[in-house]
């Protein structure tokens, strides 16, 4: 951090974001550097403003001129289509899918409204694109079947591949293990680093600490709003603060 | 789909040529007057449903849209005299320039709000037209029918004939947005907004869109109605009830498919005209309040749901 080169720019950078809901601060001054290609981790208690952080980067949230920079552009006015397409992509705390399509039509979404020729291709083409993604999220077979009909971690694998079919820089998994089995975890997070492996940069929240452990390269610790902690996972986890934050003493 | 298309357009020819083929072979006056207004309402729920169907946005402003296509074919018959087609084609444009400009003040209001904003549409406008006395004010207005252009023999004839023209453009047009990208992204912000927002649906432009071809094609629909009945006030050219009726027949058709609404407004308008005859016209209100309880109960999908369930349980014996 101390003498990184002019050329290797943060490929998202957070500055100075402060996000108030009336008289509650659910992020106060919060800034950091994710670089390209980073494996980074964000864990805090319950109600630290992980989500909140994740919609201020993501566009649901609007927040003060150039408190968000991705790719060394301000996107602060921007809606969240116009940053899905910059590269930004991102699953839901509760899986969000739309439940009146077939699983590749949920996909098929994505393809349609994130490729820049998506006039010219044929809707084959966008089929056959999202085919891949499914076979590489193991969701191959499932790919007619109604979202309605899928059990808890096919729907997680759904979320991450329709993120993946709009071809995002940065990846943002909000708790895509929650209320999984551990076989399960584990299946999900084999694909999260496979996907880093492709130089995809991944934002990963969650709860399951032996999965953020063995994901981050860097965690983050927010409470309350601010960050408390924040570097190497071993670093982060000795923090005194950190285990205070979760274990309440 | 290759295939699909001609089955379309095949269809919609014969269609065509079948309601030609009446004009000329039928001599009574009734089918005609009663067929016109079940076309009429067919190319109202039809296009009701792009916005309302498709993406979800329950439009209370239907008459709005078809009183401001009445008064538009009013003003340029009454002001230059203007032939049936341009009166139809300019109501197209008012009601997108319309469709516009409401999407613009409600489209940012989600779900309820936005309905309440397009029935405060329907009485701030009629409101304006009863006060505009160029346009015959709350008194209404007499029209007299230019003479009739072969091979019709009737002006009504001719009329029915338009507004089947109007039928197979709406339902053309509904049919190419299902299929196409835009139905895909108006259909993935109806079951989530911000999710389709996330995977790059520029969710407002989509219901713009919808807004204005909803509009466009509604206006038209009510352009040729004063010639149709010779007169318009603006009870009845913004009455409430076209408001009801169209929601009622796409729902009660389904609004997954453009064929939901065609089918609902055949039948309930099929059923309304029956009625009239038979027993009274006021008693239509009533038989259109206990078909939409009836199926909000049993088929909240409407006709076509209860089709595709049936499909789906025959293929799985």
């Amino acid at each position: 951090m101390t003498s990184a080169p002019a050329a290797e720019l943060p490929l998202l950078r957070i500055g100075g974001l402060t996000k108030r809901f009336g008289g509650f601060t659910a992020l106060d001054n919060v800034s950091v550097d994710i670089k390209a290609g980073e494996r980074f981790g964000l864990i805090g208690p319950n109600g630290s403003g992980k989500t909140t952080l994740i919609n201020c980067i993501s566009g649901a949230f609007r927040t003060e001129p150039s408190t968000v920079i991705f790719g060394g552009e301000d996107i602060t006015r921007l809606p969240p289509h116009v940053r899905t397409r910059r590269g930004i992509a991102r699953s839901f705390q509760i899986p969000r899918t739309f439940r009146s399509m077939t699983v590749i039509e949920n996909l098929m979404v994505a393809a349609d409204f994130t490729s820049a020729t998506h006039l010219r291709l044929s809707t084959d083409d966008h089929r056959d694109s999202s085919m891949a993604i499914l076979q590489q999220m193991g969701l191959a077979a499932k790919a007619d079947a109604r979202v309605t009909g899928l059990s808890q971690v096919e729907l997680r694998k759904m979320e991450l591949a329709r993120a993946m079919a709009t071809r995002p820089k940065l990846l943002i998994s909000d708790e895509a293990m929650a209320g999984l089995s551990g076989s399960e975890v584990d299946e999900v997070l084999d694909l999260l680093i496979k996907l880093a492996g492709e130089s995809i940069t991944i934002i990963m929240i969650e709860h399951i600490m032996q999965a953020v452990m063995r994901f981050s390269e860097r965690i983050m610790c927010l409470d309350a709003g601010k960050i408390i902690a924040v570097g190497q996972p071993s670093d982060v986890m000795a923090n005194a603060r950190v285990q205070e934050a979760y274990l309440g003493t | 789909m290759k295939r699909g298309s001609i089955a379309f357009w095949g269809t919609a020819a014969l269609f065509l040529v079948a309601v030609l083929a009446a004009t000329q072979l039928v001599a009574n006056e009734y089918p005609f007057f009663a067929g016109y207004v079940i076309l009429q309402f067919i190319v109202l729920s039809v296009a009701w449903s792009i916005l309302g169907g498709y993406a979800g946005y329950v439009n209370f402003g239907t008459s709005a849209f078809f009183g401001v296509g009445v008064y538009t074919g009013i003003l340029l018959f009454k002001a230059a005299g203007a032939p049936l087609v341009v009166q139809i084609a300019a109501a197209a444009m008012v009601g997108a320039f319309l469709g516009f400009a409401v999407g613009l003040l409600t489209l940012r209001m989600q779900g309820i709000f936005f309905s309440i904003a397009t029935i405060a549409l329907t009485i701030v406008i009629e409101t304006t037209v009863t006060n505009w006395r160029f346009l015959g004010g709350a008194a209404g207005i007499q029209i007299q029918r230019p003479p009739v252009t072969a091979p019709f023999h009737s002006y009504v004839q001719l009329l029915v004939f338009v507004q089947a023209i109007l039928v197979v453009l709406a339902v053309a047009v509904a049919r190419y947005i299902q299929n196409s990208w835009i139905g895909r992204g108006l259909q993935a912000l109806r079951d989530d907004e911000l999710a389709a927002e996330c995977t790059g649906v520029p969710t407002l432009r989509l219901k713009m869109v919808a807004c204005v071809i909803s509009g466009a094609l509604m206006c038209a629909a009510g352009a040729p109605a004063a010639m149709y009945l010779q007169y318009a006030d603006p009870a009845s050219a913004f009455n409430l009830n076209y408001s009801v009726s169209v929601l009622a027949m796409a729902l009660i058709g389904g609004t997954s498919h453009w064929i939901g609404p065609v089918i609902g407004a055949i039948l309930l308008g099929v059923t309304q005209q029956l009625l009239a005859v038979t027993i009274s016209s006021e008693v239509n209100v009533l038989v259109l309040g206990v078909m939409l309880v009836v199926f909000v109960v049993a088929a909240p999908e409407g006709i076509i749901g209860l089709f595709r369930k049936g499909r789906r349980a025959e293929g799985k014996t």
